[in-house]
């Protein structure tokens, strides 16, 4: 009898859920989980866009990536060559309705630099820089060097109560990432309250009504649905579980297109699909002869070798048929409309010819074999692009084999697999999204040589190396007017790219997002999926 | 997992020999062709051996060739024709491999890790069972606890723990497979082998004082064998249910070298779009060759085991 | 266990560890340095492991090296939806296929039966993802019959989340639960159908016959109790299995229990939380042989006496 009863409770409060549902609420299926409601645990895309709207941020990156816009500092500016000065927004509360003033800015610094657990790189944004509170609404950043890209790293760093429970006025001491996850901590002045956590199922977040920013359509409830899988996502919101999706697989966008019931949105993200070139070692490993046995020389440390691959590589076909047209063929780092790209630089041409031609002039005429290595779940069909780029080379000569592998194995592998922790394959595909929104970053980590003592070539994997590259890099990263540094940054990237072919690069992801119809994503270039870029649209 | 448990019914000691006089091996066969479902599946069985084995004869393309393989020709539907002139039979899949030669050659590799386990684990499985049988005492002790702690674990998580260990590939995929299945057979053989022991014709040879190599080897194998190839054919189904279970969880066979159940499990992407050809055939492959060993293994258990026939 | 503990904690240091995924491309070798410092994964493989016993002695099976929350709690958090779908799958199997087997096994020459069998090799012969992935195609997303995947909303039951008492919850339990159970439900109907064969010729059953017991009460009270032991041996050792297999269901349904953590963290290569589950089942599996046996020794009386004579 007691059974019963229960039952008939729980049916009630079922159909008080679905009542409620009337409501603005939505669902959102993502892929991706963030590992951790702590806003400095893990610099990672999921928790970067999971967080942020629950903590803020003093500057924000529009859907776009174009211009850089206020949040929680309402100016900025640099007063010297060393010195920027943030001004606050006042009348900010967070979630549990205390003032938002520079203390807080001040913790959430400290706890980001001194953080002792996890395996936080936020550290990348407040390394070198010394935080000051002018007053309650006015902040100092101070750097050693001159250092224009202050408000860029501004868009990452998250801002959280320094009044949070169970901080006890210390950053680092009195809170774990159990305290965040559990939401005890988890205090923001962001659009959106934190309710729940399961994980591995879904993330709860409701409205905050006091948020200060603008907001196009104000939901009442977001829950965030965990769908790993690729086909059971698309099935979610097919069968109407889910209001919105992410992620979604190249091969179902046909489909949906012509599903009146489905709305897509799409946008080029900032992230480039590129191939890291070994050219650093005298024999690699990767590179042998057609019959398989080990060559006397690197074949790829000569840069028209380099460019002759990029030449064999079709990136039509790989737009159009691996990536079902949902990418834009690169060549360079970031896709048109973002700050510092070279005008000089197009997407190589399909041109076996050409390719031969360089070949024969760098005395490989013959060809040589590879092996393309690449991960197989980490970037929009990774593993197939490794493999039509090897059936691509193999077609033009030069006999290819691929290795694909998760990307928990393969990163371990690409840049610290092979002897005295360098980097283990010869060629092999990679990705790099630009969080700053522009190439310094690309360009720092991905192709100026390797220094560890000056934070240079941190995931430079093919070690490619080039003096006057990291001279123009060095000048454009100490320039702070905007047209200048602008200029060398497109400089740097013609030597880089232009012609050194220090990395091959093949596409600029393109994101797609689809919601049921009557819904709007704007798409982001920062790959983000957050609820205030979701809209009505009638 | 465990169809083995059902398969290993313990055959049954005092079996009566028939009058007739036929040889037991045509009684076995006008037994077993009773069911011409089974007769069917056992043709069927032989028919997909032979597809794999010349299956660089009979597939109209070598879908492991790159340089013969192109994108271009990616989710072809069945019947279109590819940039090489030849129309594909089943479609393309999502990398432009022909389908039909795809899944001869996936059979290939399938049928491979699967018969090829069966028979290591069935020889490893015959020695230590033969071994444990013969020796009794402390030494069967210890070889029958390992097998029962491991027989009580289910199968796909040893498979898992190694082939995380190991990595990929079909090579470790064989290994996972074999640790998993030895077991069955060990434990299948001791039972039948501690039943025939002690029948006459075997203290007969003892009292002959013939060698006990000569005796395991001779007298007792033939007579377990029955069971054996109960467990061997249920096995085998089992084992390339199971590689494909492992390729769908990621952890099976190398990109461009799909099994059935990598066929299958990149098929998955494609439900949505249309492209029901890429997970639907390799499925139905799968089926087929499963359902039909199951099928043939059952039907040889009605037969060889007296207690439930007739 | 020790064993057990030491292959998989020494395999996935072999491979790797997470740290490369775990930290922004952009961060620089110190910080590279700080985060592998942090998770304890610049010491030497033995003092690693060391600690890891001295800690697991205590109950601590570390920390995971994604959420940086205990492993063992992480695992404790999904157990509830894990075990709630092994148990719909198990009642769904025992409620469907002792009833079939049962009617199997009564007439096993009639058509019904044949067909019952027959269908019962395909019950255990089609690769659980496989029909998951079928399931979810027709009834989720063609027939829109029931959600896709995840769990429904749960409610609290003395202090575990369930879902089996809302209605949302249930539909969102169905297709898992039928998935996971198709196996155990063949692997039930044989055993019933079995057992009913072998009873069914007993004299018991012939004087129950002769004395005019209704054929009901034969059916009901004298076979079932008789074909129980076996069935529930089974089932309980299969119990196991279940939960075991749940990773598969788990994968395809996206429900959120520990396989899917199990396969998550096989991903990410978080050593802590594979080696705790490793752990949990493994004493998982202790208790259930235990609760078997004792099962076992109430359903049949000859067991205890057994044990009481010797």
């Amino acid at each position: 009898m007691n059974r019963i009863a229960r039952l008939g409770l729980a049916l009630m409060a079922t159909t008080m859920i679905s009542g409620t549902a009337l409501a603005d609420d939505v669902t959102i299926g993502i892929r991706t989980e963030p590992s951790s409601m702590d806003p400095y645990f893990h610099n990672l895309g999921p928790n970067n866009a999971m967080l942020g709207q629950i903590f803020g941020r003093l500057v924000e990156w529009p859907p776009a990536m174009d211009k850089i816009i206020p949040r929680l500092a309402t100016s900025w500016k640099a007063i010297d060559d060393t010195t920027w000065e943030f001004k606050l927004r006042e009348g900010v509360k967070f979630h549990d309705g205390t003032a938002f003033t520079a203390d807080d800015v001040l913790f959430s610094f400290a706890r980001a630099d001194g953080y002792t657990g996890g395996n936080s790189s936020f550290r990348t944004y407040t390394k070198g820089k010394t935080v000051t509170k002018v007053d309650d609404f006015t902040i100092h950043i101070k750097t050693e060097a001159p250092y224009p890209l202050m408000p860029n790293d501004m868009t990452t760093l998250m801002i959280m109560s320094s009044e949070a429970k169970g901080t006890g006025g210390e950053a680092n001491n009195g809170i774990k990432a159990k305290d965040f996850n559990d939401g005890l901590a988890t205090m923001g002045t962001g659009p959106y309250k934190f309710v729940e956590w399961k994980k591995g199922d879904q993330i709860v977040v409701e409205k905050y009504d006091g948020y200060a920013g603008p907001m196009a359509q104000p939901w009442d409830k977001i829950t965030f649905k965990v769908i790993k899988s690729d086909p059971a996502r698309t099935a979610a919101l097919l069968a109407g579980d889910v209001d919105m999706i992410d992620d979604v697989a190249t091969p179902d966008i046909p489909a949906l297109k012509t599903n009146d019931a489905v709305a897509l949105s799409q946008g080029v993200s900032n992230r480039v699909i590129y191939i890291h070139i070994d050219q650093f070692r005298d024999v690699s490993p990767f590179v042998t002869d057609k019959a398989g046995n080990a060559l006397t020389k690197n074949p790829l440390k000569d840069a028209r070798v380099r460019k002759a691959l990029s030449k064999m590589i079709d990136r039509d076909e790989i737009v159009e048929k691996v990536m079902e047209g949902v990418a834009i063929k690169a060549g360079q780092l970031l896709p048109e409309g973002f700050f510092g790209r070279s005008p000089n630089l197009k997407p190589d041409a399909y041109d076996p010819e050409g390719a031969k031609a360089l070949l024969a002039e760098a005395g490989w005429a013959d060809g040589f074999a590879l092996t393309i290595h690449g991960p197989n779940n980490r970037y929009i069909n990774d593993g197939k692009i490794a493999e039509a780029i090897a059936q691509m080379l193999t077609r033009n000569g030069i006999p290819t084999k691929v290795e694909t592998m998760p990307s928990s194995v393969y990163f371990k592998r690409a840049s610290s697999g092979g002897p005295d922790k360098t980097p283990e394959f010869s060629f092999f595909l990679v990705g790099w999204g630009a969080g700053s929104g522009e190439p310094s970053s690309p360009l720092k980590s991905l192709l100026a040589t390797v220094d560890a003592s000056k934070g240079q070539g941190a995931s430079n994997r093919g070690q490619h190396s080039d003096p006057e590259l990291d001279a123009v890099l060095v000048e454009a990263l100490a320039t702070v007017d905007d047209d200048k540094r602008a200029a060398l940054l497109a400089k740097a990237t013609d030597i880089g790219i232009g012609r050194n072919m220090g990395i091959i690069p093949l596409h600029y992801q393109v994101n797609t997002w689809a919601t049921r119809k009557g819904l709007k994503y704007e798409a982001r270039a920062d790959e983000r999926t957050v609820g205030i870029n979701l809209i009505k649209d009638n | 997992m465990n169809s083995a448990k059902t398969a290993a019914a313990p055959p049954v000691p005092g079996q009566i020999e028939p009058l007739a006089v036929e040889t037991p091996f045509q009684r076995f066969v006008s037994d077993f062709s009773e069911s011409k479902l089974a007769v069917a599946c056992f043709f069927a069985v032989v028919a997909i051996i032979l597809l794999a084995i010349f299956a660089p004869l009979i597939a109209p393309t070598d879908p492991y060739n790159l340089a013969l393989v192109t994108v271009a020709d990616k989710t072809l539907a069945p019947g279109m024709v590819m940039q090489d002139g030849t129309t594909t039979l089943l479609g393309t899949d999502g990398s432009g491999r022909d389908l039909l030669s795809s899944i001869i050659y996936g059979l290939r590799i399938s049928l491979t890790v699967g018969i090829g386990s069966a028979i290591v684990a069935l020889a490893i499985g015959v020695v230590v069972g033969l071994v444990a049988a013969y020796a009794g005492g402390r030494i069967d002790n210890i070889i029958m606890r390992i097998v029962d702690m491991q027989l009580s674990f289910p199968a796909i998580l040893i498979a898992l723990v190694l082939l995380v260990t190991l990595g990929k590939g079909a090579d470790k995929t064989l290994i996972a497979l074999i640790v998993v299945q030895w077991a069955y057979y060990a434990r299948t053989v001791r039972a039948s082998a501690m039943v025939e022991r002690r029948k006459e014709y075997v203290e007969s040879a003892h009292c002959l004082s013939l060698s006990r190599t000569r005796i395991l080897l001779k007298h007792l194998l033939p007579n377990v064998l029955a069971p054996i190839i109960v467990v061997g054919t249920v096995q085998t189904a089992h084992a390339i249910s199971l590689e494909a279970t492992l390729s769908f969880l990621g952890l099976g066979m190398e990109q461009t070298e799909p099994s059935l159940g990598s066929l299958i499990s990149n098929g998955f992407e494609y439900i949505h779009s249309g492209h029901y050809w890429i997970s639907v055939y390799p499925g139905v492959a799968l089926l087929l060759t499963i359902v039909s060993i199951n099928i043939v293994g059952d039907r040889l258990r009605d037969v060889l085991n007296p207690r439930l026939s007739k | 266990m020790l064993f057990m503990s030491f292959l998989v904690f020494s395999g996935v240091y072999v491979i790797g560890d997470p740290v490369d995924i775990l930290i922004s491309d952009e961060a620089d070798a110190e910080d590279r340095q700080r985060a592998i410092e942090g998770l304890g994964l610049d010491k030497p493989f033995h003092i690693q492991y060391l600690t890891f016993l001295g800690r697991a002695l205590q109950g601590d099976l570390g920390d995971s090296f994604i959420f940086e929350e205990p492993a063992l709690g992480l695992i404790l958090e999904r157990m509830p939806a894990t075990l709630e779908l092994a148990l719909s799958a198990l009642l769904i199997a025992i409620v469907i296929g002792i009833p079939l087997g049962m009617w199997a096994g009564m007439r096993p020459e009639s058509k019904s039966a044949r067909v019952i069998m027959t269908g019962s090799i395909l019950g255990f012969s089609l690769p659980t993802f496989w029909v998951g992935i079928m399931m979810m195609m027709l009834f989720a997303v063609q027939l829109r019959w029931l959600p896709s995947t995840g769990r429904g909303d749960t409610v609290d039951l003395l202090g575990i989340d369930v879902s089996f008492l809302t209605l949302d919850g249930l539909s969102h339990l169905a297709m898992p639960a039928i998935n996971l159970a198709l196996f155990n439900l063949a692997l039930v109907l044989r055993l019933t159908r079995a057992g009913v064969k072998e009873v069914v010729h007993q004299d018991f059953i012939k004087f129950a016959r002769a004395k005019g017991v209704g054929r009901r009460r034969i059916v009901l009270v004298h076979i079932l109790k008789n074909i129980m032991i076996p069935v529930v041996t089974v089932l309980g050792l299969e119990f196991g299995g279940l939960v075991a297999f749940s990773i598969v269901t788990e994968t395809v349904f996206a429900w959120p229990g520990m396989g899917k953590l199990l396969i998550e963290s096989i991903g990410l290569l978080d050593r802590p939380v594979i080696v705790a589950y490793l752990t949990i089942i493994l004493l998982f599996f202790v208790i259930i042989n235990l609760v078997v046996d004792v099962l076992y020794s109430i359903l049949d009386p000859r067991v205890r006496l057994q044990e009481v004579k010797s």
